[in-house]
């Protein structure tokens, strides 16, 4: 059955191997030189500098300024989106009424172009042609945010959009951790008493471990992302007040033409994504139940 | 199962009706908005459209390039979805079927691409797309679409190609069928589900990329879909053609919410399977 297997073997890889090695290991092995180096533009080549462009970073009031709001995304984004799928996909596996119309709602959002969504929440958003304004208006408050062009709600709004994004997501994988937790759990508990707040404290949390590990480490890397919904947003701005390391680095790189530079912000993500997901691992590495 | 009071129950559903709410309504206000006139944009936001304006449309599709963006964005992500598919199917099935020397190795050094942000490669990627002469081809934007794809879609595959009998696979080459015709004549129907999945999923990924072809494609005629939205928007500053513009999002909003609605069991089932696998 194996007499010529080669013959299968190196055409059926070859394909594959040329493109991945070409367009994928290529340039990644290539960015670890290139954070090293100063290299400005395509016209000239990168020359080794060593560590000048990580000392230039710790001077950097751009550089902290953006990790700081990545930071913000790490922190918030977790609780906050997490939190509140977990809540909803909790209550739609009650089997509520109409929870199918419901998770296939607040799912879409997640289909759509980032695009397309950070568009629409910047109309929202605006000061004359959008709904939110004029309903606050409606309801009294006179002088409302001007949400995207104030630096002290830029990023919140931001961080609502977000949620608003991926709720729906984290909220499905969720809810197919619960649906493979047995019936007989739930019943059991019941017959004991418990209400709804321990039974989700006591039985479905717990059991939804691998679910919470895969989330967490998802939303580590759309906090470090962050970069669609910023871009046609707002930017970064107003006065850089949500700009984030990789708005910064598509700056440094694509406007000012500083290769060097960006590539090494680049590698400074890199290792945080990296650090963080080990982390991940290891904080909620536990023994799988097993039904 | 236990007893849940009325007032929770009702709370319940406040909630998770007033999320809806939040969901759907900005894209409501959209669609109408999408045929208000400017005057009306500015000056009443909620009301609907007195008179509807198809001439939004109009502007949007062919002044403002929504046409072309569409077309350019079928003619790379068609071709980059198949040949991601065909390609890393051939692949996932030798690292999946065959023992040889170093197939640990090959099946780790594909996963290890998951593992990178897009932005540490940028630069390096730009310079040997320009070195290449790629940089503003649809050529160019394809190959690099299929090379982003394979680390995910390979690892999918080659778990998904593990799961299925090798029976009918050494009856087929009983029947003396040679390799190629038991891949491409037995495995890759059966391997379909699989296929459709991933498929599903690079799609999405594809048709809504925006730092590759933000990096990859700086000729405006070229522009993707997404980019094309993106360049609208700044150029409202001065332009002040908002109604093309929502008119636009519309155009672009609405088929995808048509076919979410379709296809929306094997989009999350694609979606998610996708995510928790990797």
């Amino acid at each position: 059955m194996r007499r010529n297997k080669y013959g299968i073997i190196l055409p059926f890889l070859a394909p594959a191997i040329i493109l991945y090695s070409l367009f994928v290991i290529y340039p990644y092995s290539q960015a670890m030189y290139v954070a090293f180096t100063k290299w400005k533009g395509l016209r000239k080549s990168p020359r080794f500098v060593g560590l000048d462009n990580f000392e230039k970073m710790l001077g950097d009031d751009k550089f902290w300024n953006a990790l700081s709001n990545n930071l913000i995304y790490l922190f918030v984004l977790p609780i906050v989106t997490l939190g509140f799928a977990l809540f909803m996909a909790f209550m739609i596996s009650q089997k509520v009424r109409f929870n199918n119309f419901y998770r296939v709602t607040y799912f879409f959002p997640q289909v759509m172009s980032v695009v397309a969504i950070g568009i629409l929440w910047s109309f929202v958003y605006h000061p004359t042609i959008g709904i939110f304004s004029s309903l606050l208006k409606a309801v009294g408050i006179k002088n409302p945010p001007v949400w995207l062009g104030d630096p002290d709600t830029a990023l919140w709004s931001i961080v609502a959009v977000t949620v608003w994004q991926s709720a729906g997501f984290f909220m499905v994988i969720f809810m197919a951790g619960m649906l493979s937790i047995p019936k007989s759990l739930y019943e059991a508990a019941a017959l004991d008493g418990a209400g709804r707040g321990s039974t989700f404290f006591r039985i479905t949390f717990p059991l939804l471990w691998e679910n919470t590990r895969s989330s967490l480490v998802f939303i580590t890397v759309i906090a470090m992302d962050m970069f669609g919904i910023t871009f046609t947003m707002t930017q970064g701005g107003p006065d850089r007040s949500t700009d984030v390391l990789a708005t910064l680095l598509y700056e440094h790189a694509f406007l000012h033409s500083r290769f060097g530079y960006a590539t090494s912000i680049a590698m400074v993500y890199f290792i945080i994504v990296i650090v963080l997901t080990l982390l991940i691992f290891r904080v909620t590495r536990r023994e799988t139940v097993e039904f | 199962m236990y007893k849940v009071s009325r007032w929770s129950a009702v709370s319940t559903q406040t909630v998770l009706v007033g999320w809806a709410v939040i969901v759907i309504f900005p894209m409501i206000w959209m669609i109408y908005s999408s045929l208000k006139t400017d005057q009306e944009l500015f000056f009443s936001p909620w009301a609907p459209p007195m008179e509807l304006q198809w001439d939004n449309f109009a502007r949007a599709w062919t002044k403002a390039h929504v046409g072309d963006y569409l077309l350019n964005t079928l003619i790379v992500v068609i071709p980059a979805l198949l040949l991601t598919l065909i390609i890393s199917a051939m692949a996932a099935y030798v690292l999946a079927r065959f023992e040889f020397v170093g197939r640990r190795f090959l099946f780790y050094m594909f996963l290890s691409g998951m593992l990178f942000p897009v932005f540490l490669a940028l630069v390096p990627l730009f310079s040997l797309v320009n070195q290449l002469k790629m940089l503003n081809t649809f050529h160019g934007l394809i190959l690099v679409y299929i090379a982003y794809s394979l680390p995910f879609t390979i690892f999918f595959l080659t778990g998904f190609f593990k799961t299925l009998p090798t029976e009918i696979e050494e009856s087929a080459i009983m029947d003396g069928a040679n390799p190629y015709q038991v891949f491409f004549k037995v495995m890759l129907p059966m391997a379909s589900p699989g296929l459709i999945s991933m498929g599903i999923f690079n799609f999405l990924g594809m048709w809504n990329q925006y730092v590759l072809p933000l990096v990859l494609i700086s000729d405006e005629s070229k522009y993707m879909l997404s980019q094309g939205l993106a360049f609208m928007l700044f150029k409202q500053f001065y332009e002040n053609d908002w109604s093309a513009l929502f008119a636009a999002l519309t155009i672009i909003m609405v088929p995808t919410l048509i076919v979410y609605i379709t296809f929306q069991k094997q989009i999350q089932d694609g979606i998610t399977t996708g995510a928790l696998k990797g």
